[in-house]
């Protein structure tokens, strides 16, 4: 029998990688030219890439940022010997004389300042959301933010908006009379009733009054002239800010032991998410009107930014239910244990967790409302998909393609893929692992 | 752990009363007829093999489970079936589960800090000492503002057993405390119930540490089939048990 006995009495000292393991050597060895199908794969690859490369670079980089016409664009690309018709090079006039049409539509240009001012605001009001860094104190900026935003874009008179957001504070004392002299379900009836009392009767008589008085206000701009990049973020965001809270609520709506309420929104979420988008651009275009009491004028804008809200709420109520159903059941036995009611469960523990989760989901449903803005094109809004058709039917620039498209694809690249690594930021930001 | 029961008190006060308390789930009937009465004090091990309602039994005490017949009354509040007063009992009743149940994405101490914030309205200064006493009291201060996952199973489960004391609970419910637990674990956590028992609180504990109820418990209840069976001093019930079915129990958990 041999001895199997065995004590270590010393321990072994760490010793550095080899070079073939640590270093760029290392991993182009490991990475890239680890064994012979490996390199064949690196070669292949790198070949493509060179074709690929090799053909669109030339034609990217052309001398025609200052043409002024395709048939200029030809002759500019004949001169200096490339083919003119078709790959030679792009055609970048058309970009020089429209980007500023296919940002703001027909937004009178000596206005441009005001969709500008209230995109660089979207920035001051979206950080104290976005980054936990920012002061707390900005979110009341970003509370009255949307009310700022409606009357820089649209203008008018200014007590408009100051009056709408008046009904939310006539709610807020509403509830906090309400709940204090008469309990809280008072307070939620005051909150609710009043302002609907303040906006449907009161709104207009005090509105007109007020404007006779003091007449403060802005030009006036109609909503067919607003369009393009504009008009796909004005859209886009409101969705955006919308279709999250109420996902939320119908995620719980469908989660609860309520039978009618659930009910209530599996029918919503079941028939928003059957039906195509644009039939229900077509419903807002169209088919709205005769829902509403005659002679009311609901903006277009408004109808189409609605039906993509509610569009965009079904299906972040589907991602969020997975995320709440991802959740362990002792997290919900636990808070109940504590003593925590619903609400406060759902605030404090199950949808911090349940979001977090779901954060790959909520972002690519952001993305792709985003994208979607591009179907309103079809009921005749002039989104940048819109404007091109349009710049395209111009004598001078017919026959362009892809120096459009490609200029709309990049801008919308630079929204979404932002978005994409603001979600991972997020997702790493919010670790709490090992 | 030894001789920690002799010195201490149990008062005449009910602290829980059970009467003819019936449980089913769907058509499986999960609990027949009980009845138990838990005076202030007392340290109860529920016993049995898994399936016999133990957990379902302790569960229905502070209403994650609802039972359809019989009353539960604690501390003077009545659980009548159709879920009245939960929210009383449930912040008089401290639990602690199998798996910890932690929030993972809040710090040892905020977890501490939540429930006295939220459902106590304890001011944020008092629920931080609170907090930070009852982390001294399971020994892992230190570890205070790390999150659960980087803790081992023990301390997690005693920063459980921190989290339900920081509502200062009168009554403590324990369901399988240590049976996620790593053997070298164990100890620690159930010396950490020890150090409770001897403080008094009233205490109930699903667990199959048989040591424990031997040492620490004054009665040890065994329950089959959703009954219970036998229950006795732990001397007694260790030592002399009645029913076949605890002799059975008994010899298969001891046997080795």
């Amino acid at each position: 029998m041999v001895d199997q006995s065995f004590v270590r009495t010393e321990i072994v000292p760490e010793k550095s990688a080899p070079l073939s393991e640590a270093g760029i050597v290392g991993w182009f060895k490991k990475n890239m030219f680890s064994d012979i199908p490996n390199t064949i794969l690196t070669g292949v690859v790198l070949y493509i890439i060179f074709m690929v490369l090799g053909n669109i670079l030339p034609w990217v980089f052309s001398p025609t940022w200052n043409s002024v016409s395709l048939t200029e664009c030809r002759s500019i690309l004949a001169e200096i010997g490339r083919d003119g018709h078709g790959n030679g090079g792009a055609c970048w006039g058309v970009i020089r004389e429209r980007w500023l049409q296919l940002m703001f539509g027909f937004y009178p240009s000596e206005l441009y300042w005001r969709p500008v001012l209230s995109f660089l605001l979207l920035g001051v009001a979206l950080a104290p959301v976005l980054f936990d860094r920012v002061s707390r104190k900005i979110l009341f900026f970003t509370a009255v933010y949307p009310f700022i935003c409606f009357w820089l874009i649209w203008g008018g008179s200014i007590w408009f908006p100051v009056s709408v957001f008046t009904g939310f504070i006539i709610s807020y004392f509403g509830f906090v009379i309400g709940s204090k002299s008469a309990g809280s379900l008072a307070g939620v009836l005051a909150a609710m009733a009043l302002p609907i009392i303040w906006w449907f009767v009161l709104l207009s008589p005090v509105n007109s009054a007020l404007n006779s008085i003091i007449p403060l206000g802005s030009e006036a701009i109609d909503s067919d002239r607003l369009g393009g990049f504009m008009l796909a973020i004005l859209i886009g965001v409101t969705g955006i800010a919308l279709s999250l809270p109420i996902g939320i609520l119908l995620a719980l709506g469908r989660q609860s032991d309520l039978p009618i309420l659930k009910g209530v929104c599996v029918c919503f979420i079941e028939f928003i998410r059957g039906v195509p988008l644009i039939t229900l651009l077509f419903v807002a275009s169209t088919l709205l009107n005769v829902f509403l009491p005659p002679g009311s004028n609901f903006d277009l804008i408004l109808r189409v930014m609605i039906m993509v809200t509610l569009f965009a709420s079904a299906y972040m109520a589907e991602v969020i239910r997975g995320g709440l159903a991802a959740l362990p059941k002792g997290q919900y036995e636990a808070a109940d244990s504590l003593g925590l009611d619903y609400w406060k469960a759902q605030r404090l523990i199950i949808l911090p967790q349940a979001l977090k989760i779901s954060i790959p989901g909520i972002v690519s449903t952001f993305i792709g409302l985003f994208k979607d803005t591009t179907l309103v094109s079809i009921i005749g809004l002039l989104d940048p998909l819109g404007l091109s058709t349009n710049i395209r039917a111009d004598m001078a620039w017919n026959g362009i393609l892809w120096e459009l498209y490609g200029f709309v694809a990049l801008i919308f690249f630079i929204f979404c893929f932002s978005m994409s690594r603001y979600s991972m930021y997020l997702e790493r930001k919010l670790a709490t692992g090992h | 752990m030894a001789n920690a029961k002799k010195q201490l008190e149990i008062s005449d006060e009910v602290a829980i009363q059970i009467t003819k308390m019936n449980k089913w789930f769907g058509s499986f009937h999960v609990l027949r007829d009980i009845d138990l009465t838990v005076q202030r004090g007392e340290r109860i091990v529920v016993a049995g093999p898994s399936g016999s309602g133990k957990s379902t039994l302790i569960r229905c005490i502070n209403a994650l489970e609802e039972h359809q017949e019989g009353l539960i009354t604690v501390d003077g509040t009545v659980l009548s079936s159709d879920l009245k007063n939960i929210d009383t009992i449930r912040s008089e009743v401290g639990m602690c589960f199998q798996h910890f149940n932690l929030f993972p994405h809040l710090t040892i101490l905020e977890n501490c800090m939540l429930a006295p914030i939220w459902v106590r309205k304890v001011p944020q200064k008092e629920a931080l000492e609170t907090a930070m006493h009852f982390l001294e009291k399971v020994k892992i201060p230190e570890q205070a503002n790390k999150y659960p996952g980087q803790l081992s199973g023990g301390q997690q489960q005693r920063v459980a057993i921190a989290r339900s004391l920081c509502m200062k609970p009168r009554i403590m419910l324990f369901d399988e405390p240590t049976s996620a637990l790593d053997p070298e674990m164990i100890k620690e956590v159930l010396d950490t119930m020890v150090t409770l028992a001897e403080d008094g609180m009233t205490m109930i504990v699903v667990t199959h540490e048989m040591g424990f109820a031997r040492e620490v418990a004054n009665r040890v209840i065994f329950m089959d089939e959703g009954q219970i069976i036998e229950q006795n001093e732990p001397e007694a019930f260790f030592d002399n048990p009645q029913n076949e079915r605890t002799k059975l129990f008994l010899s298969q958990i001891l046997g080795h």
